[in-house]
């Protein structure tokens, strides 16, 4: 079950299970500036900050996190959709920040995105059959009756009518527009997809319709996922692992059930707590966050969590420390320095103003 | 039993449009009683918000409150006061609290003078009383230095700041019922959790009611004594909330319950209820649901049933009260052997 793991310096924290990665991430940022036009000043902002992670043949890793903490600033620089600012991303041994031209379109072809709300990424004038086609025209992979015969191929693997593929965007509903945006990724045959959010906008039982079809279509095609969304159930049901994201970083990656079961990073904690339980018989013990999330242009320092943070052994080293995102059981990364065990030792943490030594907490563990 | 602080009665918001009636509200019953907490559960075009308005009396032409509905409310049916009445009731007697809080609030005005501004309409408060109970209310509401807060804009406050800025404003008048529609729905889940936990304080504090519209069962696990679900239009169950999350008796909610992934589950596949909600328009025969159910038979997809008594405080709309032994039968739902389209 638990992915084998080398300890030794650099190596990319939560490695993927197994072989040579098909993706593989390291420390990506992408710095936007902002307020320029009329504040004078122009402000920086770290929406990634030193990202880094592997996605394995066949895997889905789940990236969760509340709005701005990066999640799919992330997955837009993975396909350059978003120019990163820094770092490597390697996909199938190429290195995706050098690719230009044919080359990025040969990518584009291996991987695809599915967005939140289909109906903004179709275009509401071409026919839904038209919109799935022209991704085999441009890759060249299909034409004229053949690709019509691949487009209604497609709409029926998603669970639709060929007979549809005439049909305009806005006679579909909100899962069959999803279908729909699901069947035209997967035209070109990518080995990754990207999904930002794909099932936010659609209703209970709609959203566990194409949750069923996303596994299925994995199944089927061994595609790998990088699924994105806030809903901590949702990611957990459909990823194999899961990396949290708080401000820009990602503060917790291990195994969907491990980092159920025992989150070490408190923010983890306490989005776990925080999620409603279908059952009126759960009371489970709630951490309830103070404030808001600090703003990306104004991070605090040290641990970017701190001031919500609800560890017992919170000190000022907490605050003059950055904790690095290390390996605290095997395939369980975390970034706290009050969580052992930790590389920052208890001297480091001292001399930074610690008073209280690094313990144990899980107040939610299973 | 003491007399319900709201009851609707057969309430039918029709709105005419050129493709026909559609039947959004289409005779639902229901009743609030003092200082509880009541959850409105449905999918999109359920109905729940349509009904939520109907009450409030803010649905707008082509849509129409048919005759023979009555919204009863502290014993005076609101389908018939005037415009002039409805106002001294809307954010005095019933407060309501919106999804999204942004376009709740006037972007040109302070929120203070926006909260303030209710007790001025329904106190005549002077400026400088009603900006004092302002004040009061948003520290109430856990905003932190709230003098100063309620000189900031809209814009200048976060998602979850800005809720709270509604509920103070809901709070003002002290009021009897709160109607909350999808209040945390557009809020991340640890702002949802500091929200919910203030709602079940006030409510503690002030003994307020509160009819809590979502489409989160979890929310309604959490908040809620009682629970209705509503499709198409109707109610299909009603519950005290531990009966209905232990034992639905409507398919309809008994799907819902198990679409829901649920943290730290045995990862297995979803149930789904195959198809989709049909158009208000064009309801079904029958039971509304009888198509996308595992259970339908000849019966329910000619005859509409009746919200049959099933338990003690337990109602639903489901032949299979009366025929309870076809439950041991479920078979593929018509729509998905039609293979008519998914949703």
């Amino acid at each position: 079950m638990t992915a084998p793991h080398t300890g030794g310096d650099g190596a990319p924290a939560g490695k993927a299970p197994a072989g040579e990665p098909l993706l593989s991430v390291k420390n990506l940022s992408k710095t936007f500036s902002s307020g320029g036009l009329f504040r004078g000043g122009k402000e920086l902002v770290h929406a990634v900050n030193g990202v880094s992670f592997d996605v394995g043949s066949g895997e889905t890793l789940g990236i969760v996190g509340e709005s701005g903490c990066g999640k799919s600033t992330t997955g837009r620089c993975v396909l350059r959709l978003i120019e990163p600012s820094e770092g490597e991303i390697r996909f199938t041994g190429r290195d995706v920040r050098a690719l230009e031209g044919r080359k990025l379109r040969e990518l584009r072809q291996d991987m695809q995105i599915v967005f939140q709300d289909p109906f903004s990424s179709l275009n509401p004038r071409m026919t839904v059959g038209a919109s799935i086609r022209e991704g085999l025209v441009i890759h060249e992979i299909a034409e004229g009756s053949a690709a019509e015969a691949r487009v209604g191929a497609l709409l029926e693997e998603v669970g639709m009518r060929a007979e549809y593929s005439v049909r305009y965007p806005h006679e579909f509903s909100g899962g069959q527009r999803q279908r729909i945006g699901i069947a035209r990724a997967l035209s070109v045959e990518p080995k990754l997809v990207v999904c930002d959010e794909p099932v936010s906008a659609l209703d209970v039982s709609v959203q566990a319709q194409v949750l069923n079809l996303l596994q299925d279509l994995q199944r089927q095609r061994k595609l790998s996922y990088v699924f994105i969304a806030h809903d901590l159930s949702v990611v957990e049901h459909i990823a194999d692992r899961v990396a949290v994201m708080y401000l820009g970083k990602i503060v917790e990656l291990t195994t969907a059930g491990e980092l159920y079961r025992e989150p070490l990073m408190p923010y983890t904690q306490a989005l776990l707590s925080a999620v409603p339980v279908a059952d009126p018989t759960v009371r489970r013990q709630r951490i309830v966050l103070s404030g808001d999330v600090p703003s990306p242009a104004d991070m605090p320092p040290g641990c970017v969590f701190h001031p919500r943070c609800h560890h017992p052994a919170k000190d000022a080293a907490c605050t003059r420390i950055v904790p690095p995102l290390e390996e605290k059981a095997p395939g369980h990364f975390a970034a706290c320095i009050k969580q052992p065990p930790t590389q920052v030792s208890w001297e480091q943490q001292r001399e930074a103003g610690g008073e209280h030594a690094p313990d144990r907490y899980l107040p939610i563990a299973q | 039993m003491t007399e319900p602080l709201l009851s609707v009665e057969n309430l039918r918001t029709y709105f005419h449009t050129r493709d026909g009636v559609a039947r959004a509200v289409d005779g639902v019953s229901l009743e609030v009683n003092r200082g509880e907490t009541v959850g409105l559960v449905g999918e999109s075009g359920s109905g729940k918000s349509v009904t939520a308005l109907s009450i409030m009396r803010l649905i707008r032409h082509p849509g129409r409150i048919e005759q023979g509905s009555r919204v009863v409310f502290e014993g005076k049916d609101l389908t018939l006061a005037s415009e002039e009445e409805m106002r001294r009731i809307r954010g005095n007697r019933i407060a309501m609290i919106f999804q999204e809080p942004m376009t709740a609030l006037n972007p040109v005005f302070n929120v203070g003078d926006q909260v303030a501004e209710v007790a001025r309409i329904h106190e005549r408060s002077s400026r400088r009383a009603a900006w004092r109970k302002a004040v009061e209310m948003l520290a109430l509401t856990g905003i932190p230095s709230p003098e100063a807060r309620a000189r900031d804009y809209p814009h200048q406050l976060s998602g979850g700041m800005r809720q709270r800025v509604l509920i103070a404003m809901a709070l003002m008048m002290q009021p009897e019922l709160i109607i909350a529609d999808e209040p945390t729905t557009a809020l991340d889940v640890t702002i949802q959790a500091q929200i919910l936990e203030l709602l079940r304080d006030l409510q503690h504090r002030f003994g307020t009611a509160i009819l809590m519209i979502t489409h989160d069962l979890g929310v309604i696990a959490e908040t809620c004594s009682r629970v209705i679900v509503m499709y198409g239009g109707e109610v299909v169950e009603q519950a005290q909330t531990e009966v209905l999350f232990a034992a639905p008796h409507h398919p309809y909610t008994e799907g819902l319950l198990q679409a829901i992934p649920r943290v730290g589950a045995i990862r297995q596949r979803l149930a789904v209820i195959p198809g989709t909600v049909p158009p208000p328009t064009r309801w079904p025969d029958g039971c509304r649901f009888h198509d996308r159910c595992s259970y339908s038979w000849e019966r329910t997809e000619h005859e509409h049933p009746p919200l049959y008594q099933v338990g003690e405080g337990h109602f639903s709309r489901c032949h299979l009260a009366e025929e309870p032994e076809r439950r041991a039968q479920p078979h593929t739902p018509l729509v998905a052997r039609r293979r008519v389209d998914a949703a």
